[in-house]
């Protein structure tokens, strides 16, 4: 039984025609274990972050739906925390009572004292004491995040849910606050979903990558382990002898699946099928079989 | 010519109202009585009339009196008239004449009533509205028929109603206030970014404090421009109320002034009203400016 689980879900809308529906994606099962991190890569539309609002519960699946610690999400909770894209920092508040007010809601029972004791904690640890009575428009897209994830690691959640985190900042800043998310995660070894199209970021942050197909009709193709020994830091990867190979991989993956639009492997994905799984230090031992099987 | 600091837009605005004063003035100078031409008799029958009086010298001139109801006054009558009100300005005369502080203060008074209450009306039924699309599109077209009617539409039908012209004008100043408010609060509340909505939900706030926490201060800025039009049509809608209804306040002094055929007493009311709506709005805007935020 793994810690969170996404069963057989599928999500359809309503077609801009009006009537019928169109499937964003099918039957997409993921297994993630306690303390692991686990990245969607997929290119835009492919319903990735419609699949992270579901186990945020911020989203109703059509059809199946996501367990944690064996129970079904049913709406959004204080146990899966979401740090978004644009960051949904409460922009008439300071930096303070933006952490302050979720500290607050985990821990209804603190006293102001502890709340703020905590607060301040989690502010130094993304390096933002100092701005703590600022408001987030006194704020660049990097700070701002760096509030996101205080606000998200503040009431230690059971899941994390990165929802294209560093999408919006800058190419310099990005590579420096991944770095600060990993040492922050080597810290908590929360669980960790994200959603990602940095293949970098990707591959610096997870344990595992999933790789998602196309829409309409997406799934969950392959996984791939990163077979690349933790702590990691951007300098250090590179060298890693799996880090090119895995990087050649999802770039052919994602490159494939753009021009194509639609799939050029599974027919009519009548029954999807399961993902494949990629493991490059098993590959090196039994190679053409996990090369051939896709 | 460079534009410099040194040239302070306010000496461009003392040099635009020097030029109107000029203007005004000269437009307005009426040439003195000229007796040449007329006969005796003729000059008895003006004289009769009141139209010009008799000078210590012999000769005539127009009479003063009623130089008050010819023409627009000049700027300097005004200023007269300014003078002598200001100087009786908390001074009650009689039932109907009381100093200009007093009729300020009745207008203020009424408008404050009615601005306040309509906004805490509007503000919310606009948040129920905003958080409920059906219901909002259930009662939109409504408020489309009702905002575009004159609040003065209602005057009659208020009066016949509340049968007290007090109320009627506090009621006309409601009527003004409240749809502007009510519709902008509602689309508002409606069109708050849905993260933030998202993060109240996962944080698990309450309904009381998600709305004090987060839709009141996340609509705040599209709910002050709402204000700021009622604001603005309360206002002007407050002036004819008085007129029609015969409440003391500014909108009455220039009708009674036009009553007593007084033109330099009407263009001195006109004057009152324009600086108590500049007084209202800079309070107003006081206000505004501590709830709004930048995103």
């Amino acid at each position: 039984m793994s810690f969170l689980s996404i069963d057989h879900v599928s999500k359809y809308f309503p077609s801009h025609s009006g009537n019928g529906t169109v499937c964003i994606f099918e039957k997409v099962t993921v297994k993630i274990n306690k303390g692991e991190f686990v990245t969607v890569i997929g290119h835009s539309g492919c319903g990735k972050s419609t699949l992270l609002n579901i186990i945020a519960g911020l989203e109703t699946p059509t059809e199946g739906g996501a367990i944690l610690n064996g129970q079904e999400v049913s709406g959004p909770g204080l146990d899966r925390m979401v740090v978004f894209q644009n960051f949904a920092l409460m922009p008439w508040m300071t930096v303070f009572q933006n952490v302050a007010i979720a500290v607050r809601s985990a821990y209804p029972t603190w006293s102001s004292q502890e709340i703020k004791a905590h607060v301040q904690k989690y502010i130094t640890l993304v390096g933002l004491q100092g701005a703590e009575t600022k408001k987030p428009t006194a704020l660049s897209g990097g700070m701002k995040q760096r509030v996101g994830l205080a606000r998200a690691f503040s009431i230690e959640p059971k899941v994390l849910l990165l929802d294209e985190p560093f999408a919006q900042i800058d190419a310099l800043t990005r590579g420096v606050i991944q770095e600060e998310l990993v040492q922050m995660w080597n810290a908590t070894r929360n669980t960790v979903f994200m959603v990602t199209h940095d293949v970098d970021e990707a591959i610096l942050l997870s344990d595992r990558i999933m790789l998602m197909t196309n829409g309409p009709s997406a799934r969950i193709a392959e996984i791939v382990d990163v077979t690349i020994p933790r702590p990691r830091s951007r300098e250090t990867i590179i060298d890693d002898e799996h880090y090119y190979k895995i990087r050649n991989h999802i770039i052919h993956f994602l490159v494939r699946h753009a021009s194509h639009g639609q799939t050029d492997e599974g027919g009519d994905h009548a029954e999807p099928s399961d993902p494949v799984e990629i493991n490059f230090s098993r590959q090196s031992t039994n190679k053409d079989e996990t090369v051939m099987s896709h | 010519m460079g534009s410099k600091s040194t040239q302070h837009p306010f000496f461009v605005s003392v040099f635009f109202l020097g030029i109107f004063l000029f203007v005004w003035h000269v437009a307005t100078i009426s040439p003195p009585f000229d007796p040449t031409g007329k006969t005796d008799e003729e000059l008895l029958v003006m004289e009769f009339n009141g139209d010009i009086v008799q000078t210590d010298g012999g000769g005539y001139a127009w009479n003063p009196e009623k130089e008050k109801v010819k023409g627009v006054p000049g700027p300097m009558t005004v200023l007269e008239k300014a003078w002598v009100e200001l100087n009786e300005a908390f001074v009650i005369k009689g039932t109907n004449d009381h100093g200009i502080a007093f009729l300020v203060g009745y207008t203020v008074s009424r408008f404050s009533v009615g601005f306040l209450v309509a906004s805490g009306v509007a503000i919310l039924v606009g948040i129920i509205l905003g958080l409920n699309q059906m219901l909002f599109r259930a009662l939109n077209p409504f408020i489309q028929i009702l905002k575009p009617i004159s609040p003065l539409a209602w005057m009659p039908l208020l009066l016949y109603t509340v049968k007290d012209p007090k109320w009627t004008a506090i009621l006309v100043v409601f009527m003004a206030a409240i749809w502007p408010t009510l519709a902008t609060t509602a689309f508002g509340v409606n069109s708050l970014r849905k993260e933030y909505l998202q993060v109240a939900a996962i944080l698990q706030l309450s309904w009381f404090k998600r709305l004090y926490k987060v839709i009141l201060p996340g609509a705040a800025p599209t709910i002050v421009n709402g204000l700021r039009i009622s604001f603005g049509s309360a206002l002007v809608a407050v002036v004819p109320a008085e007129m029609l209804l015969g409440e003391l306040g500014v909108g009455y002094l220039s009708w009674i002034e036009w009553n007593n055929l007084d033109i330099a007493g009407v263009l001195f009311a006109i004057l009152v009203v324009g600086t108590v709506g500049v007084l209202l709005d800079s309070g107003f805007n006081k206000l505004a400016g501590l709830v709004t935020y930048r995103e």
